[in-house]
């Protein structure tokens, strides 16, 4: 990616991805123990929402992605996009755990075009950057932004093979299994971004039902210098576990940009890297 | 995990006979578990796990209650509705050994015998153990009754607990 001079207001960024950091998006099974018979089937909700776990966004044309534990890709079946989710079905043939994800990894920026400045357009992917800036512009400017949502079933035994981290983005190791999670017991997830530990993030665990009680009940976390954090259940359910990079629910936009030395050239700020992620756990009761 | 449950019995029906006797010194430990009876239009008998934990070993099935009567064995289908026996013990042998299960019980108290040392019975040396013990009823809920007991140096003990919803009242006495 070509880094020049720059001409871009973070502001901007910010508020063209505002609507997407309003919302949580989730996917939410429909069991997380499976007995191992080879013929159980699971199905997924898949939404955007503001409070766990209800439907009330659009539902988006997410292509999920179900890797085996033999580390092979599932077909989703039944995909159905509604108006306030998706929903699809995954047949649990192997035994071991699966991982449900949905990933994108997007690009903003800007560049110069006739003394004009251009935003790249929204949904602008790492592969269509050459093709989303014209000949002729200058000063361009981007960041990337990956986000990440899953969550994890396991038929008889957990397994570990569907986390290898692809090194890109916000991703869970997990220290204790995402399916092997009781009330009263500590569990630790080690969080990377782009492969590395991702030291001294925020991690919030927020259990589901939301609506049927007057306390969020959110849980704190943050992560240690190996990128640790550690949460302990109090109560059975399911959570959504998540942390972020960058401009979380407009942050970045509310923090003034750095004063420049008035002799330099005005040095508006480089659009920030963001990355989000999160997973959907049972916690047992 | 390591520990792979054996197939031979685990628990026998007190009063049961037919199996050869233990030897006088051997271990042997009584539970008695009460199924309460509930009254409602579609009852159906609980699934029940029983488990032994000890702080640093993998925790124990010593019992396993099901529908054992279905086609095909499908009663193993439900299994995983304990779920903390699941969790804890259960997925690792999700078609638990013929000497560890057993049909389901009606209401009342039934009492199962355990010989330390035999099938998948552990014989208990001193120390801090507990008795979990599960029932999930199908169309009901589902209860988890701790009994923490204490083996003493003569290996014996004794421990009692209750239950609220699911089951009643369990105890436990360890006997040579």
């Amino acid at each position: 990616m070509t880094r020049k001079s720059l001409l871009i207001v973070a502001a901007g960024a910010a508020l063209a991805f505002a609507q997407t950091a309003q919302a949580r998006q989730w996917l939410l099974p429909s069991e997380t123990m499976f007995t191992g018979s080879g013929n159980e089937w699971l199905t997924v909700d898949a939404a955007n929402s503001t409070d766990l776990y209800y439907y009330d966004h659009p539902g988006q044309p997410w292509d999920a992605v179900v890797i085996a534990p033999d580390g092979s890709v599932v077909p989703v079946e039944n995909r159905m996009v509604g108006k306030l989710r998706q929903v699809f079905d995954v047949r649990i043939a192997q035994s071991g755990t699966y991982k449900i994800s949905v990933t994108s990894d997007m690009v903003m920026g800007s560049y110069m075009l006739g003394g004009e400045k251009k935003m790249l357009p929204r949904g602008t992917t790492p592969a269509g950057l050459a093709a989303a800036v014209p000949a002729g512009a200058t000063d361009v400017q981007t960041a990337e932004m990956n986000n990440r949502f899953e969550t994890f079933v396991t038929a008889g035994e957990p397994t570990t093979s569907v986390f290898a981290s692809t090194g890109k983005g916000i991703e869970m190791i997990p220290v204790t299994h995402p399916n092997d999670l009781a009330v009263g017991e500590p569990a630790t997830f080690q969080f990377l971004i782009d492969g590395k530990p991702a030291a001294g993030i925020d991690v919030v665990a927020i259990p589901g039902g939301v609506r049927y009680r007057a306390d969020i009940k959110q849980l704190d976390a943050k992560t240690d210098a190996e990128g640790k954090a550690h949460f302990t259940w109090p109560e059975a359910g399911m959570y959504w576990v998540s942390a972020s990079i960058g401009g979380r629910r407009g942050e970045a936009a509310a923090t003034p940009p750095t004063p420049t030395p008035p002799a330099a050239p005005p040095q508006p700020e480089a659009p920030q890297r963001r990355a989000s992620y999160a997973m959907t756990v049972e916690v047992q009761g | 995990m390591q520990f792979t449950q054996k197939m031979i019995f685990g628990g026998v029906a007190l009063g049961a006979t037919g199996f050869a006797m233990a030897p006088a010194q051997a271990q042997t430990m009584d539970v008695k578990v009460t199924i309460p009876r509930i009254t409602v239009a579609e009852y159906h008998k609980p699934y029940v796990a029983m488990w032994i934990e000890q702080a640093g070993k993998p925790a124990r099935t010593i019992n396993v209650w099901y529908d054992t009567g279905k086609k095909n064995n499908a009663g193993t289908k439900w299994l995983r509705d304990m779920r903390q026996w699941w969790r804890t013990t259960g997925r690792t042998t999700p078609t638990p050994p013929n000497g560890v299960t057993g049909a389901t019980r009606p209401p009342g108290a039934a009492t199962i015998s355990f010989t330390g040392g035999r099938g998948a019975m552990p014989a208990l040396t001193a120390g801090n153990y507990t008795l979990v013990v599960e029932a999930a009823r199908e169309g009901g809920g589902r209860e988890v009754v701790k009994v923490p007991f204490t083996i003493s140096s003569a290996g014996t003990g004794k421990g009692s607990g209750k239950g609220s919803f699911e089951l009643g009242a369990v105890s436990l006495t360890v006997r040579r």
